[in-house]
């Protein structure tokens, strides 16, 4: 197991920048109202019988300014870069060249982006016989966009948020759907705990309206068709509904945020990582309980915010690990927001320290009873994200006092 | 005993185990009389129709097969194979056990020609959209693609065969991963998180849809007869870089424990460093200050002087601007010292070989280190007279060599540098 905890001496890690782009809408107080009046925004028409959950449109020009950049990006890219500018007004960094030049930036992406028209446009001329051996080559050398490369290449999300804003530090992009978002947490605090680093820009984003994508999760049977319900409800009709989204944190050390007179939202105290064989009914939720018996003791009023993504049988071992804390009150993301992959851990994290820094944690949405009611003031919350296929990630989420 | 911290009082980090396979063969021995010897692994592409392509040729791996074939199945088979022979060689832990994680570089995985045309022919009509695709994709008849064109399949793959800890890590920096997988690997030592770190880098991907999205952008070398001719670093007549294929994996330990052991130790990994360019998503910046400051970096990360360095293993692409930036960077750094350090470029010899190069150019830097003897830089007959290095040109060089320093910069401002010595400073 490879894992991130503070011990006694070790630097204390504030997140003190949050960055949201999501299918409810722009920033932290919509993002929040919308929790708060059970808002779930989903397209069930656009690729039926797919659902998903569309990005709530933002005015590219407040982030990304340069009609140039936006080009050179596709969907995904420019969700993530607009999400990563969100946090670094959030952290009141944004242009601030001696902090931007020495932030690590760890980014949790896929990418792949398709040009469909292309793809179908050689598999028609394919079936009707047009099959000499350079075919593909020739359609490819003349249909394809040079810069649409800059939007498949997963590291690129990175290279446009250095390009944009001027975050050119470190930059790392991590890959491996929802866990990558874990990882990059995890490698994130590490570098920061250790010493290493004082200050990190972590996130990802996702464009789930995409039918390449819908094709790559229908192979598996994983989409979420015909009909919404929440993450708890989707038993017997499997699946997840692919969301939009982008989410990204600023962490930074205790001391570099006091220093600089940055305010945190909360304490960032462990993330923990692991790899499920996944052979055996029971081997994923044994692995999350291991997991959760590596953060650090939990004192306070705790709750689990989780990105279950409603797909089987990975919901039904996380239901079985929450089970044996029921006390804990537990709210899915993947209800809200729809599954939004390798975004889904970060956006986590950022609902955590946002429900922390106002706190109370945002109302159930569930119509099976497994969420229940919180009244209490959390001052800890459990972030889970589990693979719909592999990869299991957990973080301890703290309130500052 | 020389004490297990370095300068800096962090735990020294050492190699024990290296697996290679690029165009030039399979294994470090291979490879190395190959390299030396001044083959090339550069070749006419025949794995696939080049009719309508600019670039014909590449350092494709023929020598092994996967069935059914994608370019990801080629990377994971190949990241086994040098992982077995690193795990040979380090003897360290037991089969399908290694007491470490896994960083593993690779190359961003999407659904690739062959798996969709398939899903062409069986919609089973004309004039089709995405909507026919999506309607037959379910069922379960294509499962087995959903899996293999997961971004973190090759390093679930990995981890269970070998038993690694953890969550295994799945990057891309570009054409620096090979030296990223290498620096989380150091920094989880240093840490003491872990003992030992397994460090993979492959890339498998020279098929028709990488080649032309290179040769869209105008990247790679176009001077397609003799293939053999095409990677030209730091010649005049350099027009762009040369795909290839290949994999690299590394045992990282700590000196204490490979000591402990009783291991044999291949190198050190004395320092990395790495710094963002956000000049231009493909171009670096033509005054080298972001590849300045990561050499800094690592010089300051290894606690060495430029004075120390006495070889670098180059970046070295082909292409006219980075050949040209990645000089004047050095000599930015290295002064009046930059001339006295034999310079090279393996990928004059197997290309470049993207996702995998640096780990692949550390593995070289270290069999370098251990025969004290540079392998040379193919095709350099006509030298560029704006690039004053002194390249090992044609003709291998015996040389006294203690500390390599391997640079990586690539796509998306991603700069890396890694400094292997022989033994702990």
């Amino acid at each position: 197991m490879t894992d991130t905890a503070s011990k006694p001496g070790q630097t204390e890690v504030w997140i003190t920048g949050i960055g949201l782009a999501t299918s409810l809408g722009e920033g932290l107080d919509a993002n929040w109202a919308a929790l708060g009046e059970r808002r779930v925004n989903v397209d069930d028409k656009s690729f039926a019988p797919y659902i998903v959950h569309p990005l709530m449109p933002v005015t590219l020009d407040a982030q990304i300014p340069k009609k140039g950049d936006q080009r050179q990006m596709e969907a995904w890219q420019r969700i993530g870069t607009y999400a990563a500018g969100l946090a670094l007004d959030s952290a009141g960094i944004k242009g601030n060249k001696d902090i931007l030049s020495k932030i690590d930036m760890v980014v949790a992406a896929g990418g792949g982006e398709r040009d469909l028209s292309v793809d179908t446009g050689v598999l028609n001329a394919e079936a009707k016989g047009n099959n000499a051996p350079g075919f593909l080559n020739e359609r490819l050398m003349s249909d394809l966009r040079p810069t649409l490369f800059l939007a498949q290449l997963s590291n690129l999300l990175a290279g446009n948020i250095a390009i944009v804003h001027g975050v050119c530090g470190t930059s790392r992009t991590f890959m491996g759907e929802e866990v990558a978002g874990a990882d990059a947490m995890r490698i994130a605090l590490a570098r920061i705990m250790s010493g290493e680093s004082d200050i990190a820009l972590v996130g990802g984003s996702h464009n789930g309206e995409r039918k390449d994508l819908l094709v790559l999760y229908e192979f598996g049977d994983f989409n979420l068709k015909d009909k919404f319900a929440p993450v708890w409800a989707r038993k017997d009709h499997a699946g997840f509904a692919l969301g939009s989204a982008g989410a990204f944190l600023v962490l930074e050390s205790k001391a570099h945020a006091e220093a600089r007179g940055a305010k945190p939202y909360a304490r960032l105290t462990s993330v923990v990582a692991d790899l499920a064989r996944r052979k055996q009914p029971g081997d994923m939720a044994a692995t999350l309980e291991k997991l959760w018996a590596k953060l650090p003791t939990r004192a306070g009023k705790g709750a689990i915010i989780t990105g279950a993504t409603g797909a089987e049988p990975a919901t039904s071992e996380e239901r079985s690990f929450l089970g044996k804390h029921a006390d804990f009150p537990v709210r899915a993301t993947g209800t809200m927001f729809g599954h939004t992959m390798e975004t889904q851990f970060p956006l986590g994290i950022a609902l955590a320290a946002l429900a922390l820094s106002r706190g109370a944690l945002f109302p159930p949405n569930d119509s099976t009873g497994l969420e229940i009611e919180m009244t209490d003031k959390p001052t800890q919350i459990v972030v889970v994200g589990a693979g719909h296929w592999r990869g299991e990630g957990m973080a301890l989420v703290e309130a500052v006092n | 005993m020389t004490a297990p911290r370095d300068k800096l009082g962090r735990p020294i980090v050492v190699v024990t185990g290296m697996g290679i396979m690029t165009s030039l063969g399979a294994g470090k021995a291979d490879n190395w009389a190959k390299l030396v010897a001044g083959e090339s692994g550069i070749r006419t592409i025949s794995r696939f129709a080049i009719d309508g392509l600019k670039t014909t040729m590449a350092g494709t791996v023929d020598f092994v097969t996967v069935d059914p074939f994608s370019s990801t199945g080629l990377s994971e088979r190949m990241a086994e194979i040098v992982t077995q022979e690193a795990l040979d060689q380090a003897g360290i832990g037991a089969k399908g056990d290694f007491p470490g994680p896994l960083f593993l570089a690779v190359a961003p995985v999407e659904v690739e020609w062959p798996q969709r045309r398939e899903l062409g022919r069986a919609v089973a009509k004309q004039d089709f959209d995405y909507n026919d695709l999506l309607r037959i994709s379910g069922g379960g008849k294509y499962a087995a693609f959903h899996h293999r064109f997961m971004f973190g399949s090759v390093a679930a793959h990995l981890a269970e065969t070998f038993g690694t800890k953890g969550s295994p890590i799945s990057l891309s920096t570009a054409c620096a991963s090979g030296a990223t997988s290498i620096q989380l690997g150091v920094e989880a030592i240093r840490r003491g998180e872990t003992d030992a770190a397994l460090c993979v880098a492959t890339d498998g991907t020279v098929n028709p849809e990488a080649l032309v999205r290179f040769s869209l952008l105008s990247a790679l070398s176009t001077q397609n007869d003799p293939p053999q001719a095409a990677s030209k670093p730091f010649s005049k007549n350099r027009d762009g870089f040369v795909m290839a294929e290949g994999a690299g994996a590394l045992v990282l330990e700590s000196y204490e424990s490979a000591v402990a052991r009783g291991a044999k130790i291949l190198g050190v990994v004395a320092g990395c460093g790495e710094l963002t360019d956000s000049f231009h998503r493909t171009r670096s910046s033509p005054d080298g200050k972001p590849a300045i400051g990561c050499v800094l970096k690592t010089l300051a990360d290894a606690g060495m002087a430029p004075e120390q360095i006495d070889h670098i293993n180059a970046h070295g692409t082909s292409t006219p601007e980075n050949d040209k930036m990645e000089y004047l960077a050095t000599s930015a750094v290295f002064g009046e010292h930059t001339s006295k350090i034999p310079v090279t470029s393996n990928k004059s010899a197997v290309g470049h070989t993207i996702s995998a190069a640096g780990a692949v150019e550390a593995i070289f830097s270290l069999l370098t280190l251990e025969h004290q003897r540079i392998p040379p830089t193919l095709n350099y007959e006509n030298p560029d007279p704006a690039i004053l290095f002194d390249v090992v040109g044609n003709k291998a060089r015996d040389a006294r060599v203690t500390a390599v320093m391997s640079n990586s910069f690539g796509f998306g401002g991603q700069n890396a540098s890694l400094i292997l010595t022989r033994e702990p400073a």
